[in-house]
């Protein structure tokens, strides 16, 4: 471990609390072993764990495939729907996973807040980090999807990392709101999955949202960050024609970077009490 | 230098504030016309001021309530404190529990990295360790098995292992020596001072254990209702500590329900021994109680036991086996006096063991009557006390010995 400031001085703060990412370099480690142990816990009894990150996407994209490509007749221009569909799924997936396991993190880790001390935002990071092994599932599941319905590997897959990333900080943001505001307000915990479950809809995961989203309402629908996500996703994957809007993309992101910096605050000033209300 | 330095240090609670408030409820008390009304306030620690010099190992001794915990979890940073401060020169390991962290699904050595980082212990370090805390654990052989297969005593001495080989310049430990068997016990108690004797190591030492606090403390801070009651060397703050618990239990309205057969009903009321009953090694004992009881009890006998601290049995006596001659008559209080003469017990804890017998078959249990507990003092007048039963087992003996070259 790093070497720690020879001084260190305990006292009551107030107001506004500056991060301290010198300490946060020295807790890497720790955060390392904390999302290691949530991964190793999730896959400990192996074939059923594995199995579970398969089934889960593949029959969510057989079921949203069937009832709005087929009942519902959407469009997909030339793309195979079931592509088009998984090619969502997949940022979407790793964002409300993350979303509701980083959400839960500081109630769930309770006991190790009240034992030992280190930096607290460590917890809700780790946990989105977790569901990292998730989406790389589903990424082989995708890219052998495409290959069954002919959709041939374009190089704009290499960039799918940064949209992972942009879906990574979307989540993290909100999910340091949601884990500080569980510890104090226990009524977060209803709050999350109804978002995940509305959400799905909310954000274009069944469907091409510029063939089914009214033009006047195209420009406020994009704002949603995960909108410039799956656009990106399906950019990579499917082809130029859905591309995002790049200036409604930057809004979006913009929106996620101003979540981010106020749920770091709040987090930062209730920090503090954690070890006493949790 | 001072390793540690607190300073009109204080911590307070809020009483009655409800912990995990609704966001809907919140909500709602923004329309209300009215505030909250205030909350009541409670200082666990106030007006705390001493200083822990680099190298020193230092005891902290205290009554339930008295602030200990909070003090150590201020120190930890596990929480702020409201007023005051605290400077810390040097690396801080704490160790409040035993296992924090520790996931039934994982492994031994699974759990032995995990629980290691949450210390505070890089991964290069708990390697380089990893061998020896598996050693020490004595869990060679299941160190692959899930921790959730262990038995009770296996998870600690695990738990233990680990944080027995943190290597911090201030170590502050709670109440963690009280896992495992008693030979594991002892083995924590080996390891702790072995810890708390290596070069310029501060550690702060909370325990209720007053022999090993004696034994491994040279200085010792007693807190009572949130305050410093006394600081001094650890000899004569433990026997303050004491001597307040000889005050506060040495009453006759003690009582303590029986916890078996008609126990329920009878009770021991405490006369002119205290329930926790210190006395140095070699002194005469002398236990006075009486057994209330509802209905009337005819012919009651007594037995007691002497238990070390994980209940096997030292030694016992009983009035029936000594075919003590039974009292006449029939009383609803009956009181009793066993003259314990001079005990043949090591400096260290007892437990007592209580049975009461109604014409010689047993009515009532009183699983812990009393805690016994044996100071070090010089029997035989060697210029040496005892040392403590952690090493030296339970009793005392003083043989004749030849000791000559040989022809």
């Amino acid at each position: 471990m790093a070497a720690e400031p020879p001084e260190r001085v305990l006292r009551a703060r107030h107001g506004l609390i500056p991060i301290d990412f010198a300490e946060l370099w020295r807790y890497r480690e720790l955060f390392g072993f904390l999302a290691w142990r949530d991964v190793l816990v999730r896959y400990k009894q192996t074939y059923l764990g594995v199995a579970w990150a398969v089934v889960q996407p593949v029959l969510t994209m057989v079921i949203l495939s069937v009832v709005f490509g087929r009942f519902a007749n959407m469009p997909s221009g030339s793309a195979p729907y079931p592509v088009l569909v998984l090619s969502a799924l997949l940022p979407w997936q790793f964002f409300a996973n993350a979303l509701a396991e980083s959400s839960n993190s500081l109630v769930a880790s309770a006991r190790i807040i009240s034992k030992v001390y280190f930096p607290r935002l460590i917890v809700p990071a780790s946990a989105v980090l977790s569901g990292f092994i998730d989406a790389v599932i589903a990424l082989v599941i995708l890219l052998v999807m495409m290959l069954a319905y002919g959709v041939s590997w374009r190089p704009h897959l290499l960039l799918l990392p940064v949209f992972f990333g942009l879906a990574f900080l979307a989540a993290f943001s909100v999910g340091v709101w949601f884990s500080a505001l569980n510890v104090r307000y226990r009524d977060v915990k209803y709050i999350v999955p109804f978002i995940t479950r509305v959400g799905m809809y909310v954000a274009p995961v069944g469907f091409d949202w510029r063939a089914v989203v009214p033009e006047r309402w195209q420009f406020w629908f994009s704002l949603n960050p995960l909108v410039g996500v799956i656009d990106g996703f399906r950019w990579c994957v499917l082809g130029p024609q859905f591309a995002p809007d790049w200036g409604t993309f930057l809004l979006g992101n913009v929106f996620v970077l101003v979540l981010l910096v106020t749920g770091l605050l709040y987090f930062k000033s209730t920090e503090r009490s954690f070890a006493d209300i949790v | 230098m001072a390793a540690i330095s607190i300073h009109d240090l204080g911590k307070r609670y809020k009483l009655g504030l409800r912990q995990h408030d609704t966001l809907r409820d919140h909500l709602a008390a923004l329309f209300r016309r009215k505030k909250k009304t205030t909350e009541d306030e409670f200082w666990a620690i106030r007006g705390l001021n001493f200083e822990i010099n680099q190298g020193e190992v230092v005891g902290i001794v205290g009554r339930n309530g008295a602030g200990k915990s909070t003090l150590l979890k201020v120190l930890s940073q596990i929480t702020e404190p409201t007023e005051g401060e605290v400077r810390l020169h040097g690396r801080v390991a704490s160790l409040l529990e035993v296992g924090t962290g520790f996931h039934p699904e994982l492994t031994g050595a699974e759990n032995i990295y995990l629980n290691g980082a949450i210390l505070g212990m890089s991964r290069r370090e708990i390697r380089a360790r990893f061998d020896e805390i598996v050693a020490f654990a004595e869990v060679e052989k299941f160190i692959s098995t899930p921790v959730k297969h262990y038995s009770s005593g296996m998870y600690v001495r695990l738990a233990f292992a680990v944080a027995a080989h943190l290597d911090p310049e201030i170590l502050i430990v709670d109440e963690v020596l009280a896992v495992g068997d008693a030979a594991f016990q002892q083995k924590c108690t080996g390891k702790m001072s072995e810890v708390a004797s290596r070069e310029g190591r501060t550690v702060l030492f909370v325990s209720h254990n007053t022999a090993v606090v004696r034994s491994l403390c040279s200085r010792c801070v007693l807190l009572s209702r949130g305050a410093v009651e006394k600081d001094g060397d650890a000899a004569s703050v433990i026997d303050a500590y004491v001597a307040s618990f000889q005050e506060a239990t040495d009453t006759s309205t003690t009582l303590l329900p029986g916890d078996f057969g008609r126990g329920e009903h009878l009770s021991l009321h405490f006369d002119s021994t205290p329930r926790f009953f210190q006395f140095n090694c070699g002194a005469e004992v002398k236990l006075d109680f009486t057994v209330v009881s509802p209905e009337p009890l005819q012919g009651v006998g007594c037995s007691v036991s002497i238990l070390n601290l994980d209940g096997s049995p030292l030694v016992s006596m009983s009035s029936k086996v000594q075919a003590v001659p039974v009292s006449e008559g029939s009383a609803k209080t009956w009181k009793i006096g066993v003259d314990l003469g001079r005990l043949p017990l090591n400096v260290g804890n007892y437990r007592l063991r209580i049975y009461i017998s109604e014409k010689g078959r047993d009515v009532a249990r009183f699983s812990d009557a009393f805690t016994l507990q044996v100071q070090p003092y010089d029997v035989f007048g060697w210029g040496n006390a005892l040392p403590s039963t952690v090493h030296w087992g339970p009793f005392y003996c003083a043989p004749t010995w030849r000791i000559e070259p040989g022809a």
